[in-house]
């Protein structure tokens, strides 16, 4: 008999801005936060726009003990722990990360029961720093191997290789938290959040853990990062309107946009949540995984007929045990990339049929672009908050809807949600949620 | 009644060699992969030999060559070694098989960067009055020497992506990367995808490469590698005194995993049985494992207590032992937490352990998958690979190493250990299938 489990706490860090309340502010405002990119002189690039770097400042959520240890921290690491921080404070948990002597005050969960599972991307290096050190090696413009060997490289820190591996994310909301129960690192892309907290749901379904870390984070806002996801073609060229460049769903949808962001949830057992007395924010019924294959294009986007899409949408469901009519509203991947969105919207109507012109589909990624490995657990967090409001945010940027995804409003107050991510290369993940 | 998970498939790409067969050969004649690094010019950094794959070509492989033109290295491994398992296990020619209960689970690393056109286009785009990048400058040669593939290709979910396309896998996919337990990670994981019911068959391993200029800058930063360069093929010395570091290898090792079920409706040969995995995390420093080991000996402890045994039950393990001075003292220290309450018996009853890293080299994100696949020979042929280069004894490292010589013995049950910088823990609990 598997255990059940509900979300406690939702840290979401974006463009839009710090915490779950500023983000459903913007979103109900029906407010972009992309605009052109001011991160770096970006002229050079066909897009030149991206979501605004969230403001928020590592200093301010790490206990004073820690604040040494975020010099080797690359601002995907810094989005993870700040979006950990938010949400171990929303679901109200005593870790040493939230209380200076959690010992003293009782710690919520012991160590050895808590789980941390956080999606992370190819995290780029910061380019200041290592071509400072290479411009050295560098006499004559040419770089010379040889002199970056012998003397070159020691103007890196020792430290240098740390600030780079993607488990450094979980890594130090582990540290931080003192989370020493499964922990694990998925870098899927778009999914990588979503699958993460799958794991996560897993582990305290099966019992080897009560309580879980979960979710991901990704700065984009490197040159590096960049080039690499201008050269997915995925990305809009209409930089001369920023807030309407980006239009999931859309019959115009002409690419996306990206943008730092990171999104930590916490999952606890019901059973432990009661026995403490917590607030469960929703309850996850049912997870679903898959993989796309697009040999086309080698999964850029998944296959136009939304195959793999539809697989993972089916075992969430089977996983939750209810109808596909019993959805009230859908998040799912809505990159504003028209393969993309025309494969996620064939993969919803061959699973939901006529019913999906009742089922509101949002793409908060209009507002927030797209925070890749952030992204998935954030269009959780956000169903969750419509689930727990009662009401959704408006849909943005569709003037002209995709066949089959009309609807605005939902057919009654919600009470069942699912969310999808579809990732580069293929992984889909798939979550149903409801009401708590 | 839980379900039992069995091995029906198993291969690898290394620099002992490209099959089974020859790399287990090699391990245990005690041969040694390290040389002098050729991939890039490293005669002038620290350290200037690697244990390298020679002579590969992924192409012999695979059926489906258009989805993988340009793949980088760290795939093309991934490649060959999936397609081994693939064969051996007898599944591609199963009617039965539904792709959609087909699944993958790897622990792959990223590709390598393309250094030489990276580098030009960094140093062409800094500005020296400013002392930082100029994105405009940067952008100008970067689109005139990147390679929109190359780029792509380095996600480090592109080894999963290809297998995925050659063996038409559509079930729950995932890739972790935890450093260095990346691959026995995700051998656990698939292993816990398999006994939740989620799948019938996980292709489970992993893939990684960081002989590159920066990569080895990485390691060499943090004085991690030997830099025994006079002798690369003596430098991994897990578990001797005089150990100064680990050698970098790369390659790819993968199993086919499937419920027992499943194997035995189709007449699979079993090759043998997981039956327990422990994962931890020590939450203790970015840069330092747990002192006493403590992570290690946990998830040490629940891979037996999963797989029901006590550890007087296990014949052999497969260390972690990386060579550098950290890690060898410490897993031994876990190891006899676990394994050595016994004063009557020999090394207090651990068993037997040894580091197939002294041969081929650390593997990084690989290196858990391919010491899975050794604990599956072991138990196969009734023999265990050693630990070479075993010189001068370590005080703290006093158990039996199988030192420099394999060994003829009963080998029923083997547990495989990785640990990751960052202080992740996993372990693997392999038995003789009966």
């Amino acid at each position: 008999m598997k255990r059940r489990v509900s979300i406690t706490g939702i840290g979401l860090v974006s463009g839009l801005g710090t915490g779950l309340d500023e983000h459903w502010q913007g979103l109900m405002a029906g407010r972009s936060s992309i605009g052109p990119i001011t991160a770096f002189d970006a002229s050079g690039f066909p897009c030149r726009i991206a979501a605004a770097s969230p403001t928020a400042q590592i200093k301010d959520f790490v206990p004073k003990s820690y604040r040494k240890a975020t010099k080797v921290m690359a601002r995907d690491i810094e989005l993870a722990v700040i979006a950990a921080d938010l949400a171990a404070r929303q679901a109200g948990l005593i870790t040493p990360g939230t209380h200076d002597d959690a010992a003293a005050a009782g710690r919520t969960y012991a160590a050895e029961r808590t789980a941390c599972h956080i999606g992370a991307s190819l995290i780029a290096a910061e380019l200041d720093e290592l071509t400072y050190a290479l411009h050295k090696s560098a006499p004559n413009g040419q770089f010379d191997i040889h002199h970056w060997g012998r003397e070159g490289m020691q103007s890196l820190t020792p430290l240098w290789l740390l600030k780079y591996l993607p488990n450094m994310l979980a890594c130090h909301v582990t540290i931080v938290h003192d989370s020493r129960g499964p922990s694990n690192t998925i870098t899927c892309a778009e999914a990588s959040g979503s699958l993460s907290m799958g794991e996560s749901l897993r582990v305290i379904q099966r019992g080897a853990a009560d309580c879980g870390f979960c979710g991901g984070a990704t700065a984009r806002m490197n040159l590096m990062s960049f080039i690499r996801d201008v050269f997915t073609g995925r990305m809009t060229v209409e930089n001369d309107h920023p807030a309407s460049a980006v239009r999931p769903f859309d019959v115009s949808a002409a690419g996306t946009a990206v943008g730092d962001g990171a999104s930590i949830l916490i999952l606890e057992s019901n059973e432990t949540l009661e026995k403490r007395g917590g607030k469960a924010l929703a309850e996850v019924m049912g997870f679903g995984a898959s993989q796309s294959l697009n040999r086309a294009n080698r999964n850029t986007s998944p296959a136009p007929d939304g195959r793999g899409v539809r697989l993972a949408i089916e075992a969430a469901l089977r996983d939750a045990a209810i109808p596909a009519g019993e959805i009230d509203f859908i998040i799912p991947t809505g990159l504003g990339h028209a393969p993309s969105d025309q494969a996620e919207a064939a993969a919803l109507l061959a699973v939901f049929g006529d019913a999906l012109a009742q089922t509101p589909v949002l793409s908060p990624k209009a507002s927030i672009g797209n925070t890749v490995a952030g992204a998935g657990a954030m269009d959780v967090g956000i169903a969750a908050r419509c689930l727990a409001e009662g009401v959704l945010p408006p849909i943005m940027n569709r003037a002209h809807a995709l066949p089959g995804l009309g609807a605005t409003r939902p057919k009654r107050a919600p009470l069942y949600a699912l969310c999808v991510s579809s990732g580069l290369c293929g992984q889909n993940a798939a979550v149903v949620l409801k009401k708590a | 009644m839980s379900t039992r998970i069995v091995i029906t498939g198993i291969g690898w790409v290394t620099p002992l060699g490209h099959d089974i067969e020859t790399v287990w050969r090699n391990l245990l004649d005690g041969k040694a992969g390290a040389s002098a690094t050729e991939r890039f010019d490293a005669s002038t950094f620290p350290t200037a030999f690697s244990s390298q794959v020679k002579n590969y070509d992924y192409r012999r492989f695979v059926t489906r060559q258009d989805c993988h033109e340009g793949v980088g290295l760290n795939t093309a491994f991934a490649l060959g070694a999936a397609t081994q398992a693939w064969n051996m296990s007898g599944l591609g020619a199963f009617a039965g098989l539904k792709t959609e209960r087909m699944g993958i689970y790897l622990g792959s690393g990223e590709g390598s960067l393309d250094s030489d056109n990276y580098f030009a286009t960094n140093i062409a785009g800094w500005d020296e009055a400013k002392q930082a990048v100029d994105g405009a400058k940067w952008a100008a040669t970067a689109f005139r020497k990147f390679t929109p593939r190359k780029e792509t290709e380095q996600e480090p979910n592109q080894p999963l992506n290809h297998i995925a396309m050659e063996l038409g896998a559509e079930g729950p996919c995932y890739n972790c990367l935890t450093a260095c337990a990346a691959s026995t990670q995700a051998i656990g994981e698939a292993f816990e995808i398999l006994r939740r019911g989620d799948a019938d068959v996980m292709i489970a391993g992993g893939a990684h490469t960081m002989i590159h200029p920066l990569g080895v800058t990485g390691f060499n930063r943090l004085t991690a590698l030997s830099d025994r360069n006079e002798s690369p093929a003596t430098a991994s010395r897990p578990f001797s005194l005089d150990r100064d570091g680990f050698v970098m290898g790369e390659g790819a090792g993968m199993l086919i995993l499937e419920t027992l079920e499943h194997a035995q409706s189709r007449g699979a040969t079993i090759l043998a049985e997981i039956c327990g995995y422990g994962s931890t995390a020590d939450a203790y420093r970015i840069t330092d494992i747990h002192p006493e080991g403590k992570g290690a000996a946990a998830a040490m402890r629940q891979g037996l207590s999963q797989a029901g045994l006590s550890p007087a039950d296990v014949h052999y393990i497969s260390a972690h032992g990386t060579s550098t001075k950290q890690n060898d003292s410490i897993e031994t220290k876990a190891i006899k937490a676990v394994f050595g309450g016994n004063p009557q018996a020999p090394f207090g009853g651990a068993p037997p352990i040894s580091s197939v890293k002294s041969s081929l080299g650390h593997l990084i994100a690989a290196a858990g998958a391919v010491e899975a696949i050794t604990c599956v020979l072991a138990i196969r042929d009734q023999v265990l690979p050693p630990t070479i280069n075993y010189g001068t004894p370590d005080p703290a490292c006093d158990l039996d190493y199988i030192p420099n010589v394999a060994r003829k013995t009963r080998v029923d049950v083997c547990m495989s250990n990785s640990f990751g910088f960052g202080g992740q823990n996993d372990s693997l609990v392999i038995r003789r299938h009966a």
